[in-house]
């Protein structure tokens, strides 16, 4: 049996907003809709930035890819701010238990030098690395043009920025909360030759004009590599060697991963289909960054995990750009 | 180990700034490339103050619980037909200016900080402005769902982002945000940060949300509550950037000393708008616009300037013209609107004569000298069935881009024009203050994209007035424009609440 509580219906006037009426039609419009569509200014720009004056405030002209409609670009998880919130905010409770746990049981304690000293080594180095996808990200968010993607830019800087932290408090649970570990790591980051080619492409990345090209690079190319060997494989070679509990701590980025490729594939897949332009532009782009980011890793990788470990990675990453219809 | 345990202030260094290294591979220089051009000299990054310490996962999960609660209200208030609750029809016109005038500028606050959050090379400034940028998509974006439901039953509100690139009085608030966002990333942070958010964000911010809160409206004020606390953070940036820009170089105090002049006098000249919406358009009203000047400006803001003295800093230039303009800025600003209401997105009205009365009592030197007749003389003409509209199009000051309406504060009976030579051009503006930041950056200012001049020069669609306001600026005419009386808002809200 259902009850049915009457309330006063009042006929509206309108279902949504007149660009979201011009877009879908005249019905009841979505939340992810109505926060998203057409909010970036489009035109009679008062001023040329003093800091770029060849381009306008909001300029399409700030990457090489060109789309009929940058809010083709649609989030598929529909996040807006509140949404996005939430959602994170539900990871983040399911990563605090895991962080609460391994505190509570001291489980650092049962991890041997080794394994710490591995995790100094290699993992949490990765923090810097999720520094520079920080800012590579803010980058495509202020360069960007549209809503629908510069805002899931922003999210996607601000989750990179989540994770340094993460990994950094790995390394504070391992050294007793002294910070130790993070000196050590950055100690390797900055001077051990197995990171050195890493390093000089983190920073070269920064310094990238076009920001389609540097989002893409970061959110596909060293993205996959990086996720497939140091959170799969990496996790595999750490339960060899007792440090399975690891995995507990490193879940968020699994998780996190899995949903930001969802949205970013999406969005590739929408550019490459727009244009054969576009299609070998990205073709390009990933080839060059494919290639330095292969070279950059070698070192490291060979001295952390097996010999076949990149080509299992490219082969991680061959799949996502096939999919994306990048490559045929 | 035998090192010390972190405390709170190390611990958050660690977990921001210290994920940033000096480069040696790249050219720090092009990875950040607009920190010097503006003069400001920077020796240390490191001797910046975090304002707020936040990490990441503690904001997603602050930030999803007040979501939680704010979106709950928002479902409510649609469910219960919430807009019923309003003080009267009147009162929604003021959230019409909000979200046309006012949202925009949240959203390209999201892009201004997401710029300098990008581009400074301090780690600790940068991640501060990334969280700014982000609660600014969140304001953006809660703002829009709070209106949501008011688009469904009011007139105005359905094509907000279009006017507000087009629409001549929405240039006021649009061109002062481009303003911010084209400068260098150290000035957009004195304009928005301090100036704005620090100085001035109890006069814009504040009295909308009160105003919604003393007229029924729960959509509004329940997100101005849920915002609070993103503000107060905001504030903190704004006070750090200040500090730590004085202390870092001497020579920044002069370059700071001009920006605090210059975004001052901008700010208030946006806030005129906001003056007449407390004065005019409330109708319970919260407190006059010259009693908001004065406890928010005034006197909090005399306080900082005192504070900041030490630096070298004075209070802004034009400030003694401030003192003048409270009394007369509001029942100008809206006199303007009342003559132009056939080219605006939302309703004007002649004041109540309670309200005339409210206004006497709380500008007792100039509202029955100088406004009232003005009133008493359109009440008349409305009752005699000429409800006037001027047809002729204003000029308009070239900095402000708002028409020269504004008078002489000497002289209430004198409009003020005041104009520069520029490379054989004449440029026109309305107070010394804007012909101020004029003279100082005349080739930014000679770009204004001056709706008016537009209009003449062809750009904005066709021939007529009324062409350009149905066809380039989507107005729906006889809807979103014209007096309160006789509107379809009007009308709707008489038969909802019952009443001939």
């Amino acid at each position: 049996m259902t009850i049915e509580i009457k309330t006063s219906t009042l006929e509206p006037v309108r279902n949504t907003f007149a660009n979201i009426e011009r877009r879908f039609g005249d019905k009841p419009a979505s939340r992810y809709q109505e926060a998203t569509y057409d909010l970036q200014a489009e035109t009679n720009f008062h001023y040329r930035p003093l800091w770029q004056p060849e381009f306008e405030l909001n300029d399409k002209n700030r990457t090489k890819i060109v789309m009929e409609d940058w809010y083709a670009l649609k989030d598929p998880r529909q996040f807006y701010y509140g949404a996005y919130v939430q959602q994170r905010a539900k990871m983040q409770e399911a990563a605090e238990s895991s962080y609460g746990f391994f505190e509570k049981r001291n489980l650092a304690d049962y991890l041997s030098d080794d394994v710490k000293n591995l995790l100094i080594t290699y993992l949490i180095p990765l923090r810097h690395i999720e520094n520079t996808a920080n800012l590579n990200n803010m980058y495509g968010c202020a360069f960007g043009y549209g809503t629908a993607i510069t805002q899931a830019l922003l999210y996607n800087a601000m989750d990179r920025l989540g994770i340094a932290q993460y990994l950094s408090r790995i390394g504070l649970m391992i050294d007793g909360n002294t910070g130790q570990s993070l000196i050590e790591s950055k100690q390797h980051w900055m001077e051990n030759p197995a990171w050195q080619g890493m390093r000089a492409l983190c920073e070269e990345m920064t310094t990238v004009e076009d920001w389609f090209e540097v989002v893409l690079a970061q959110n596909l190319v060293m993205d996959t590599l990086i996720f497939n060997l140091f959170y799969e494989q990496l996790d595999g070679k750490l339960s060899a060697m007792g440090g399975r509990d690891i995995a507990m701590l490193t879940e968020f980025m699994q998780a996190w991963n899995k949903d930001v490729s969802k949205w970013f594939d999406s969005v590739l897949k929408t550019v490459v289909s727009e244009s054969d332009e576009n299609k070998a532009l990205l073709h390009a782009w990933t080839e060059k960054w494919q290639a330095k980011t292969l070279e950059a890793l070698r070192p490291a990788i060979k001295e952390l995990l097996e010999p076949e470990a990149l080509d299992l990675a490219v082969a991680e990453l061959e799949k996502r750009i096939k999919k994306a219809g990048i490559k045929a | 180990m035998s090192a010390k345990k972190l405390n709170l202030k190390d611990k958050y260094r660690l977990l921001t700034r210290d994920l940033d290294w000096e480069y040696s591979y790249a050219d720090r220089k092009k990875a950040f490339p607009y920190e010097e051009f503006e003069g400001i000299k920077i020796t240390d990054w490191s001797k910046w103050e975090d304002p707020f310490r936040l990490t990441m996962d503690a904001y997603w999960k602050y930030q999803a619980e007040k979501e939680k609660k704010l979106y709950a209200i928002f479902d409510a208030f649609a469910q219960n037909n919430g807009h019923l609750n309003v003080t009267d029809a009147r009162y929604v016109n003021a959230i019409k200016i909000f979200l046309t005038g006012v949202s925009p500028l949240e959203y390209q606050a999201y892009q201004g900080y997401a710029h300098v959050g990008r581009q400074f090379g301090g780690a600790g400034a940068r991640v501060a402005c990334q969280m700014q940028s982000i609660d600014e998509l969140r304001h953006v974006q809660t703002q829009i769902h709070a209106m949501s439901h008011y688009n469904k039953y009011f007139d105005g509100f359905q094509d907000w982002t279009h006017m507000h690139d087009r629409v001549w009085y929405l240039s006021v608030p649009k061109s002062f945000f481009d303003d911010a966002r084209s400068a260098g990333p150290f000035e957009f942070l004195i304009a928005i940060s301090f100036s704005f958010e620090y100085v001035l964000t109890n006069l814009l911010f504040v009295p909308f949300m009160s105003g919604a809160a003393h007229n029924g409206d729960m959509a509004t004020c329940t997100f101005g509550f849920s915002a609070q606390s993103d503000e107060a953070r905001h504030m903190t940036l704004g006070l750090e950037i200040i500090k730590f820009l004085l202390e870092q170089h001497e020579d920044n105090v002069p370059i700071v000393q001009k920006w605090i002049d210059k975004w001052f006098w901008r700010g208030t000249r946006l806030l005129s708008i906001v003056a007449m919406m407390m004065d005019y358009m409330l109708p319970n009203k919260v407190m006059s616009w010259k009693e908001a000047w004065e406890v928010y400006f005034e006197e909090a803001g005399g306080a900082l300037f005192k504070d900041l003295a030490r630096y070298g800093i004075r209070m802004p230039k034009f400030v003694e013209t401030t003192e003048k303009e409270k009394e007369h800025i509001s029942h100008q600003a809206w006199w303007i609107f009342y003559n132009y209401g056939h080219a605006a997105g939302f309703h004007t009205w002649i004041p109540s004569d309670e309200e005339m009365d409210w206004l006497s009592e709380k500008y007792p030197d100039t509202f029955d000298k100088y406004y009232r007749p003005r009133w008493e003389l359109a009440k008349k003409m409305e009752a005699e069935g000429k409800r006037f509209y001027s047809q002729a199009l204003p000029q308009l000051c070239t900095t402000c881009q708002i028409p020269m309406g504004f008078t002489e504060m000497d002289d209430p009976t004198q409009i003020a024009y005041r104009s520069s030579d520029y490379e054989g051009e004449k440029y026109h503006f309305c107070s010394d203050g804007c012909k101020h930041i004029f003279d100082q950056e005349p080739e930014k200012y000679v770009q204004s994209w001056l709706p008016v001049h537009q209009i003449y020069q062809g750009n904005c669609g066709g021939a007529s007035v009324e062409e350009v306001l149905r066809d380039y600026y989507k107005l729906n005419l006889g809807a979103d424009n014209l007096d309160i009386k006789g509107s379809p808002d009007e009308q709707r809200w008489k038969e909802w609440k019952g009443v001939a």
